[in-house]
Order: structure tokens, then sequence, then C-alpha cells
């Protein structure tokens, strides 16, 4: 079987890789002037969010193993590039998060309990806030893509000051709805913002083998648009990356297209082994001793004397009692009723979706007799 | 009070006056703005409303069906042309995953306000996949609606009911009857409901239900039948494809006893098939005669030369009615 042998981002690019926009070291030295623009309670607030999103998604996985949540997908060693560019949004900033970005939907506003009602297969999982446009997570790959190029049109029409963000990993930019969402983005210069996490692998395709580009925010070239590489486990980077693209975007400039370097520790999904694809233990621990966008940013704070050791365990052990609490409420939920599947077919239920509704209705009803 | 106006007037007056009238409203598609479309169906519009509200876009069904739903997410109506049925399928999944599923997934926050207009079918001597007529795969896509019209007046009523609906509605029009014939169209702003057949023909032995280029055949050979036979026969105008009008299916049915269905989609799992079985679940007993369907065949739209031996003609109706009553 073939394997990536050499874990030091072969899966990438191929080859030796191109620059990327970094400020943060992972030995946690500033390398960039950040010119006051991240202020100490900017840094913690992102240091507790990639802490808390950690904490969720470990916890989120040994849900499934429990049976307590269906089939999950991890986003481990991706925090940096889900907080700094949900960070940079404002709370009318529309959001198209895929299945892997509930980080970023947590972020900008999405409740904990939802996300864990989203795994859990319920319907309410994918209600967002009054007021907020995060969207479902996309499950098709790159489809939202182009729904955020719209928004971002309308926006732009209405004279809002709105930009949208569309998230989705490497494999997405082999898709059709890529190219379109950005030759359509550069057209009507509409204030979108790509966000790709380029994290080497879609499912168990290497980028290698996903396209000959060398790099992803290279084809903004072709579209004409502006596009920037990042390292998406510097979450300073990141967060400078996406606040000047929504700049320019609020400015008339237009779309960007952001490409993260990142590595997803885990599977693809709960019911996915990496070990088929990759050398698992050989490459996680390269990107964990080597990358870690927490371990970076809490070397940092360290050093500044922004964080120790005591605060680091009150707020996990503050944040597990948060999600406890909002599995709780998750686990609390009212079952599905079967009959919600008839709801919101269309605005208003038509003649055949009322009767099949009672169909099922009478059918639950012998059932309770039985 | 009104003008004599083809398909393709009555379809321009509609979308001239839904721009006048709601500034939401936005025409997308390719070749529809400084040139007014392949067909013309959006003539002098871009003159006078501007390249914002009837946008010449690029060459790309996802990007135009796709950025359609966002821009109805946020606000805006749009109205999409696609330049010919056979050319959506880059926008299907566009169209049936996200279009007509977004109210449902957002459990009724999001709707997509989305018109999506069409020409279709056979005719028009048209170069291949210009001609087809595959409204059973959107038929059979829930959250969507199928709207076809028959003549002029109702296609001006039904555009003007498809944008002020608040779910998607894919809006089919045969493309053989864009200038067939003229008719009486109101000048104002008149609603058609979506999901209304009209009985076009009242008749007592037998019902024929038609829709878009197809009614004309059913219509001509009714005619022909009663000249010749003196049967009389019921022609029915589905209109809506999806959700159907069972109402007036069945009524039909309780009075004629007999059905023909005529439709130039192919044959195999065309809407025939499904007229038929609400029939059969709610009026079997009022059957006389078992149903028929003459439809075009289960073979891709063959080349111009040959096509009108694929589609229904007046011949193989009068042939389907004789059977059907004389069974
Ligand atoms: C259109 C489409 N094709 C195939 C799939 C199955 N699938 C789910 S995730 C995935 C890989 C996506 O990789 P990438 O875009 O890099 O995102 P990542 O999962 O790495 O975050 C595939 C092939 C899908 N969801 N949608």
């Amino acid at each position: 079987m073939e394997k990536t042998g050499n874990p030091i981002m072969k899966a990438h690019s191929g080859g030796t890789e191109p620059e990327m926009f970094r400020v943060l070291t992972p030995e946690g030295e500033i390398i960039e002037t950040i010119d006051g623009k991240i202020d100490k309670s900017l840094m913690l607030k992102m240091y507790e969010s990639m802490l808390l999103l950690r904490t969720f998604d470990r916890k989120s996985i040994n849900l499934q193993r429990q049976g307590r949540i269906g089939t999950y997908a991890p986003f481990e060693g991706q925090e940096a590039s889900q907080v700094g560019s949900a960070l940079a949004l404002s709370a009318g900033d529309w959001m198209f998060p895929t299945y892997r970005d509930h980080g970023a939907a947590i972020i900008h506003g999405q409740e904990l309990y939802r996300v864990f009602l989203y795994w859990m297969a319920h319907f309410d999982g994918s209600i967002c806030p009054e007021g907020k446009r995060i969207m479902p997570p996309s499950v098709p790959i790159a489809t939202q893509m182009v729904h955020a190029v719209g928004t971002a049109w309308a926006s732009k029409l209405k004279g809002e000051q709105n930009v949208s963000i569309a998230y989705f990993g490497d494999g997405a930019t082999s898709e059709g709805d890529f190219h379109e969402a950005l030759n359509f983005a550069g057209v009507y210069k509409t204030p979108t913002i790509f966000f790709c996490q380029n994290n080497g692998y879609a499912i168990s395709v290497p980028f290698e083998k996903q396209s000959a580009s060398k790099t992803i925010s290279q084809r903004a070239a072709a579209y004409d648009i502006h596009g920037v590489r990042v390292d998406g486990n510097d979450i300073f980077a990141v967060w400078l990356t996406v606040k000047e693209a929504v700049e320019r975007a609020l400015k008339g400039e237009g779309p960007t297209l952001i490409e993260a370097i990142t590595f997803r520790y885990g599977a693809h999904t709960t019911a996915d082994n990496p070990n088929i694809y990759r050398d698992q233990d050989e490459i996680s621990t390269f990107w964990r001793e080597n990358r870690d966008p927490i371990t970076r940013l809490r070397k940092y704070l360290n050093k500044e004397g922004h964080w120790n050791e005591e605060q680091e365990e009150l707020v996990i052990k503050q944040f597990n009692e948060l999600i406890d609490a909002h599995l709780q409420r998750a686990e609390g939920h009212p079952k599905s009723d079967p009959l919600e599947m008839f709801n919101h077919v269309y605005a208003k239920e038509s003649w055949h979706l009322k009767e099949q509704k009672q169909e099922l209705n009478q059918i639950l009803r012998k059932g309770g007799k039985k | 009070m009104g003008k004599n106006l083809t398909m393709l007037q009555a379809i321009t007056e509609a979308l001239d006056q839904m721009l006048g009238h709601d500034d939401r409203v936005m025409i997308l598609g390719e070749d529809i703005g400084v040139n007014g479309g392949v067909f013309r169906s959006t003539e002098g519009l871009y003159e006078k409303y501007g390249k914002d509200r009837v946008v010449d876009t690029p060459l790309a069904e996802s990007g135009i069906i796709g950025s359609a739903i966002g821009l109805a997410l946020n606000g805006m109506l749009p109205i999409v042309e696609i330049q010919f049925l056979a050319f959506i399928y880059p926008g299907f999944e566009q169209l049936v995953s996200h279009a007509a599923r977004m109210r449902y997934r957002t459990r009724g926050q999001f709707g997509v306000p989305l018109v999506i207009r069409t020409p279709y079918g056979a005719g028009i001597r048209g170069p291949e996949l210009h001609s087809e007529s595959v409204e059973t795969f959107f038929a059979h896509t829930p959250g969507l609606k199928v709207v076809a019209p028959s003549n002029p007046y109702d296609a001006k009523g039904l555009l003007i009911s498809a944008l002020e609906d608040p779910d998607p509605v894919i809006f089919l029009e045969p493309t053989k009857l864009y200038r067939a014939f003229k008719e009486e169209v109101p000048d104002e702003m008149y609603r058609i409901p979506i999901g209304q057949a009209k009985v076009v023909q009242e008749g007592s032995d037998l019902t024929i239900f038609a829709w878009g280029a197809m009614l004309r055949e059913a219509l001509n050979a009714a005619k022909k039948i009663e000249a010749e036979k003196g049967w009389q026969c019921e022609v029915v105008d589905l209109r809506t494809l999806y959700p159907l009008d069972r109402d007036t299916i069945v009524q039909s049915i309780k009075k004629t006893g007999r059905a023909l269905i005529v439709h130039e989609a192919h044959k195999t799992a065309g809407l025939g098939a499904e007229i038929i079985s609400i029939i059969n679940d709610e009026a079997l007993i009022y059957l006389k005669a078992p149903i028929k369907r003459v439809t075009g065949f289960d073979v891709p739209v063959p080349p111009f030369t040959i096509e009108d031996h694929y589609l229904p003609t007046v011949d193989r109706v009068k042939q389907g009615i004789v059977e059907t009553i004389s069974f």
C-alpha cells in the first residue's frame, strides 16, 4: 500500500513548500509586526476558543464511541484556522461551513447544544440563533461556495456592510463549483471570502494526487482575485489574513481566496481509518510536535506572562462543565417526532404531503396500540 | 385592457412588470442581457433596468443557480433563465440538493424563493439536447414546484404566481409554442394559481390529460374524433406538474370513465405513470377501460430529421382515443 512517506507536508505540495504567511512560529516567537492589532484580550480569546473547541472535539469522538452521537467529523489540528477566521468576522456576516467546520460555527455564534443535536441527527441541529446567518453544514463538496457568492452579491446590491465566508477543504478545489464560485465572485466583485483549510487529504487522497497545482492560493490569479497562502496553524496569521480580506471586501475590492495550511490529526470521520492511507503515527506526531496551533500560542502566552498552568486547568474544567451542560440539554431534547419529516418541505403543505403525513400518523397510532 | 400576444411576448411582459413592481427582482442567465435572450424573452429589459437587474452571467449553470440561491437567501427575488432545459444538468445538483432542500434543512428558517425558467420540448428543429422533456427529474424532487404553461395567457399568470411563491419553481416553457399563436393577454399583473389544472374542453366520453405543447395535439385530435365519430373528449391541461391537481384529474375520470395521457417525455417513469396511479388510487371503479399513454419513446430525442416520429402526433393521439373508447 502506498502511503505518504515524507511526513513533512508532501501531501500539500508534492515538493518544497511555497511561502506562506506566518506571524507566530512553532516555538512561540512573533516574527512579523502585529502593530497592536492583536491585543492581549484578543489573544486570550483566541487561545481559550481553541481550547474549548479541542475539548469539544475530543468529547464528541468519545460520545460517538459510546453511541451517544452518530458519525462525527473531527477537526482537531485545525483549531487555529477555524477560530482565527471566525473571530475576524462580524456578527451579521454569512457563514457557510462544511461538516468539519462546526468549530468555526460555534465561534461565530452557533450554540454548542445545536451542534450536538446535528450529530445526533435531530432536525433542530441545523437551526442557527435568531438573527445569525450560519448556514447548515454543507455535505456535498464545494456546493456552498456558490451560495456564499450569492449572499455576498445581495449584500453588495443592498449596500449592506456584510461579507460571506465559505469554508471548504483541499479536495473541494477540484470540484466545478469551486471554479464557478471564484469566477462569479471575480466577475461581480462580491464580498466573499473563500477559506480553504488545506489539511492535506480529501478522505484518503493527498493533495498531490488531487491537483497538479503547487498551491491552492495560486488559483486566485486565474480569476484575478486576491489570493493568500497562510500558516493555518498560526492563529495570528489566520486572523490577520481574514481580517484583511473582510476589509478589502467591505471596501468594494472583491473576494479573497485564502489557503490555510493545516492538518487533521485524526480520521476523516469516526467511520474512517487513516492508518490505511498515511503513516498516521509518524505524521500526526510530526504535526503535534512541530506545528500544533494550541501549543505554539501557549508557548507565546506563557513567555509573555499572559497564561499559566493554573489558568489552563481552570478553563479546561470550566469548558468541560459548559460542554456537559450543552450535552445534557441536547440529550434532553425531545426525540424527533417522525411526523416532523413532513414539515418545511414547502412554505405551505400541499395535499400530497398532508395525506402522507396522515398515513404515517395512522401507522404510528396503530403501532402504539400493539 | 389587453393585447394579442405570443407566449414569448406574454412572458416578457410578465418579467417587465415584475421588475418594475419590485426592486428585489433580478433576472440572471446566459445571453439574456444585451442580447435579450436567445429566444428574445428578455428583450429590452436590460436597457430598461440595467446590468444589475438583468444580468448577463458567465456560462456556468451551477454558478448561476447556486448564486441565485444565495441571492434568494439574502432577500432578492432571482429569476434564472437556463438557455435550454438539457443544459440545466450542470446546475442540477444546486437545484435538487440545495434550492429544493434549504427550507427543509433549516426548518423553515431560510427559504429560497427562486424561479428557474427554461425552454423545453421538441418540435423546433433544434440540434442535439435542445429538445428534451425531462420534467420527471424535477417532479421527483420534494421541495420543488414544476409548472408548464400551454398558452400565452396562462404563461403570464403562472409566471407571476411562480415569482410570488415562497418556494423554488421550475417554469418549463414549451419552445414550440413560443411564437405559435397569439392570444388576448390582459395588461394588468394577474395570477393563475400554481397547483390548479384547467379543463380546457368539456366532454363525456374520455379525458385527455396533457400539458405544454402536447395540449394542442390533444385538442386537435379531440376535434377530429368528434367530427369523425361524434365522441366528445374532455381535455385537461395540467399546467402544474408537481404537485399535481389530483382533484381535477379524479373529477374528470368520474365523469368520463376513460383516460388518455399525452406527453412528449419518455414513456417510462414519465408523468403519465403518476397520473395513472392517482386514478388507480382514487377512481378505479369509475374506469371503463385501461388508461392509455401516448408519449415520446424511451430513446434519446432523435435528430430533427426524424423528431416528428418521436413526438406524439394527432394521429397517434386519435388512435389512442379509438383504442380506449372501443376497448
Ligand atoms: C459532491 C461530493 N462528492 C463526494 C463526497 C464524499 N466525500 C465526503 S468528504 C470527502 C472529501 C473532502 O475532502 P476535502 O474537501 O479536502 O475536505 P476535508 O474533509 O479534508 O475537510 C468526500 C469525497 C461528497 N460529500 N460530496
